[in-house]
């Protein structure tokens, strides 16, 4: 079995799932509950959140525990827009982002914020001098992801920060970090709020946390005890909490050590878009994270290749998990370069792949894309 | 007195000769249906199937969700059954009814009475008038309408007396299996389940085939049709499904036929399969979920152009309906939400941009002919197919 399929989840680690049993077996009890059992549980909490912090050089009061991404976005773009509403009306996020970015602002929409989405280009990067012009005194949002987590495409956050600060400093800025977190370097410094998320770096799914900046209001969505100061009550994932806090405390140690890791396998793969004809690599091809390789093979639909490769062990994806199963024409590639969205394939990468692996699915492709190419739709 | 469940079961009981069958084969359903209920019984009564529950009390609740949905019943009513045919024992047991149902009045009604018995000394009007005169006597607030009451109270004499208010629709029909065998090429789309129901809900017994294409279809595809023929038992009780692996057949039709013709050689394809299916289960027809116009493969021209691939009937139960009425069935009988899936159930690849509308029968013909390998293809097809048990 070849899984590059790792930007949809990763397989729990081993070290993450011993350290989260034997935890399951010492503790069950509550966090809140006064009694030292609960305290117990309490300090892993605690422990888990310094080691998130840490890892993106935040303080642990800044760090809220939720289910995932998708919980931590939606709570991040409606509860500051909530929180701000009579501040402003202006929200602005861009293209490529992923499902739960893209329906809380149109959630927004609904609820009567303008939201103005910003169109990226042909490599997936943001206009920053557009962002300059659009960002304005009423403007009290700005959702732009770090790492795309369909072609993998890198912002330039810090700059985004700056300029976003320098047209209106009391805007706050929101970065999905779900494919950049223990992958590539996040910085607290250069974002308010910051989406992260556990069973991307082989953690527990159903794990999650959102970095807020002191200062920063956000509104909670869910109502009940004062968990995580009542930005996301109800009793913690303690259990996932405990994952979550070994996973990141592994993934950090050998962030670069897995980054040159997983660079040798996507090169390697990108190697079967010098042997066959009509490949082209989505995203950044040069800049791109290596932990994500995009690819459109023409006259070659994304679900047959993927349906293909599965025959031979290899798992792989056509888009975000999330979306694929919205009937959607209009993919997200579709918004860097029309028409390359039906042909994309997802390779997404851990430090678990081998260059061995990429060489065998290149093989494969060389075999099935020429196979496929008999068929074309006509 | 005892509360019993009467069933319905209209057209059958016009049956001639052959009626016991049929209505043999219904109370074998129900019993079927019933068995895991202890004390359930079910007798014949003048036209009538009669569910009793002979160690305890009738518990409606549970027996009509499973009974409702049996093919062949027109309505079920919760009732009493009682044996004194007396006006005075009839009067009693009406009104007792009435205040169990509607204590409180405020509603329009009327009484009326079927009574198998002749010799019984008043006639049916006379017997709904005197009972109706005394409730409305008994209860407070309530109104005779004769021409379009809120509740119509039934009283029926057979050879015991029973009184009921509600009729609970069944989807009608005859009982599944009184009238031969048919196969449902089932694609995973809205109409074809639809079209299943129809035919299963004219007695006929019914299998289902699908056309199983990797890497051109995905597992959800074929787990979507697993899921609709497994809906559809919920009506037949059982189904076979076969799965017919027919990436090789589609392959070959794509290299040999010009992209604008593809699809009516495909279904040609599909159809003489399934007849092979079909012919080995003993089925007496096709069933399509075609509807004429519907899309190109199924115009007047390509539908004559595609039934000659085979020499059993077709039939085409949607043939004459809207879009809309087939969303509708599908909606009630629980497939649509199924169908809707956003997995591809045919493989879109081999759809060309603009398919022939009104292809010609001699040359689609002539032209297969000379597929030489597509017989060999089909047949291996059929041969390897799965079969699964709903």
């Amino acid at each position: 079995m070849i899984y590059f399929d790792n930007a949809s989840t990763t397989k729990m680690s081993e070290q993450v799932m011993d350290y989260m049993c034997e935890f399951m077996k010492k503790n069950f009890a509550n966090p809140s509950s006064l009694h030292s059992m609960g305290f117990e549980a309490e300090k892993e909490i605690t422990k888990a959140r310094k080691i998130v912090a840490s890892a993106i050089n935040a303080d642990p009061e800044e760090i809220y525990f939720t289910s995932g991404g998708t919980e931590a976005n939606n709570t991040a773009i409606l509860g500051v827009a909530e929180a701000y509403r009579r501040r402003g009306k202006r929200v602005i996020t861009m293209n490529i982002e992923h499902p739960s970015v893209t329906d809380s602002y149109k959630e927004l929409e609904r609820r009567g914020f303008e939201v103005i989405t910003l169109a990226v280009d042909e490599k997936g990067y943001i206009d920053i001098d557009e962002l300059e012009n659009t960002v304005n005194e009423d403007t009290i949002l700005v959702s732009i992801m770090y790492v795309n987590n369909e072609v993998g495409t890198i912002q330039d956050i810090e700059k985004i920060y700056k300029t976003i600060k320098g047209k209106n400093p009391n805007c706050v800025f929101h970065t999905d970090c779900v494919q950049a977190f223990c992958k590539h370097p996040v910085n607290c410094k250069f974002a308010d709020i910051i989406t992260l998320s556990g069973h991307k770096i082989c953690s527990a799914k159903g794990t999650g946390a959102m970095y807020v900046k002191k200062g920063i209001r956000v509104n909670n969505l869910h109502f009940g005890g004062s968990q995580e100061k009542g930005l996301r009550p109800g009793t913690e994932n303690t259990y996932g909490i405990a994952a979550l806090g070994k996973a990141v405390e592994i993934s950090v140690e050998n962030m670069d050590l897995n980054y040159a890791k997983v660079l040798e396998v996507k090169n390697a793969l990108m190697k079967a878009a010098d042997k066959l004809e009509d490949v082209y690599v989505n995203g950044d091809s040069e800049k791109g994270s290596p932990y994500i390789l995009n690819m459109s093979f023409k006259d070659v639909k994304g679900e047959v290749l993927l349906h293909a490769l599965e025959n031979e062990e290899i798992y792989v994806a056509t888009g975000s998990a999330c979306s694929s199963r919205i009937k959607e024409k209009k993919k997200i590639v579709d918004n860097m370069t029309e028409g390359r969205g039906a042909n994309a394939v997802r390779f997404s990468f851990s430090c678990e792949n081998t260059v061995e692996e990429a060489e065998r699915v290149v093989e494969s492709l060389l075999k099935n894309v020429p196979l496929l190419r008999r068929f074309v739709p006509r | 007195m005892r509360n019993v469940l009467l069933v319905k079961y209209g057209e059958l009981a016009i049956r001639g000769k052959n009626r016991y069958l049929v209505e043999n084969r219904l109370i074998k359903t129900i019993i079927k249906r019933l068995n895991n209920y202890p004390g359930y019984r079910v007798y014949k009564e003048q036209g009538r199937i009669l569910v009793v529950n002979e160690e305890g009390e009738f518990d409606y609740d549970t027996v009509i969700p499973i009974v409702s949905n049996i093919l062949g019943i027109v309505g079920l009513c919760p009732g009493t059954e009682f044996e004194d045919r007396s006006i005075e024992s009839l009067r009693k047991h009406a009104l007792m009814h009435f205040k169990e149902h509607f204590p409180n009045g405020g509603v329009t009604f009327k009484v009326i009475t079927r009574r198998s018995d002749k010799k019984y000394p008043m006639t049916g009007n006379e017997i709904s008038a005197d009972v109706g005169g005394y409730i409305l006597h008994n209860i407070d607030d309530l109104k005779v309408d004769v021409h379009d009451p809120e509740i119509k109270l039934m009283i029926e004499l057979r050879n015991n007396v029973y009184v009921y208010s509600k009729v609970i629709k069944g989807p009608g029909g005859l009982p599944y299996g009184s009238g031969g065998k048919a196969t449902v090429l089932l694609s995973g789309g809205i109409d074809s389940p639809v079209s299943a129901f129809l035919v299963a809900k004219r007695g006929v017994e019914i299998e289902a085939v699908y056309f199983d294409s990797p890497p051109y279809t995905s597992e959800r595809a074929k787990q979507k049709v697993m899921d609709l023929a497994e809906r559809i038992s919920a009506f037949t009780g059982s189904i076979k499904l076969h799965i017919v692996p027919f990436t090789q057949t589609q392959l070959c039709i794509y290299e040999h036929t010009p992209p604008e013709k593809m699809t009516v050689f495909l279904k040609r394809a599909m159809l003489k399969a399934a007849e092979k299916i079909a012919v080995k289960n003993k089925s007496y027809a096709l069933v399509t979920g075609d509807s004429i116009g519907q899309v190109a493969s199924q115009t007047m021209e390509a539908i004559y152009a595609i039934d000659s691939a085979v020499a059993m009937p077709v039939l085409r139960p949607l043939c004459a309906m809207d879009k809309q009425d087939i969303v509708d069935i599908a909606t009630d009988i629980g497939t649509f939400d199924i169908s809707v899936r956003p997995y591809e159930d045919c493989c879109t690849v081999f759809v060309a941009k603009h398919p022939e509308t009104k292809p010609k029968k001699s040359i689609i013909e002539s032209m297969e002919s000379k597929i030489e390998e597509l017989d060999r293809l089909i047949e291996e097809a059929v041969e390897n197919s799965e079969i699964i048990e709903f």
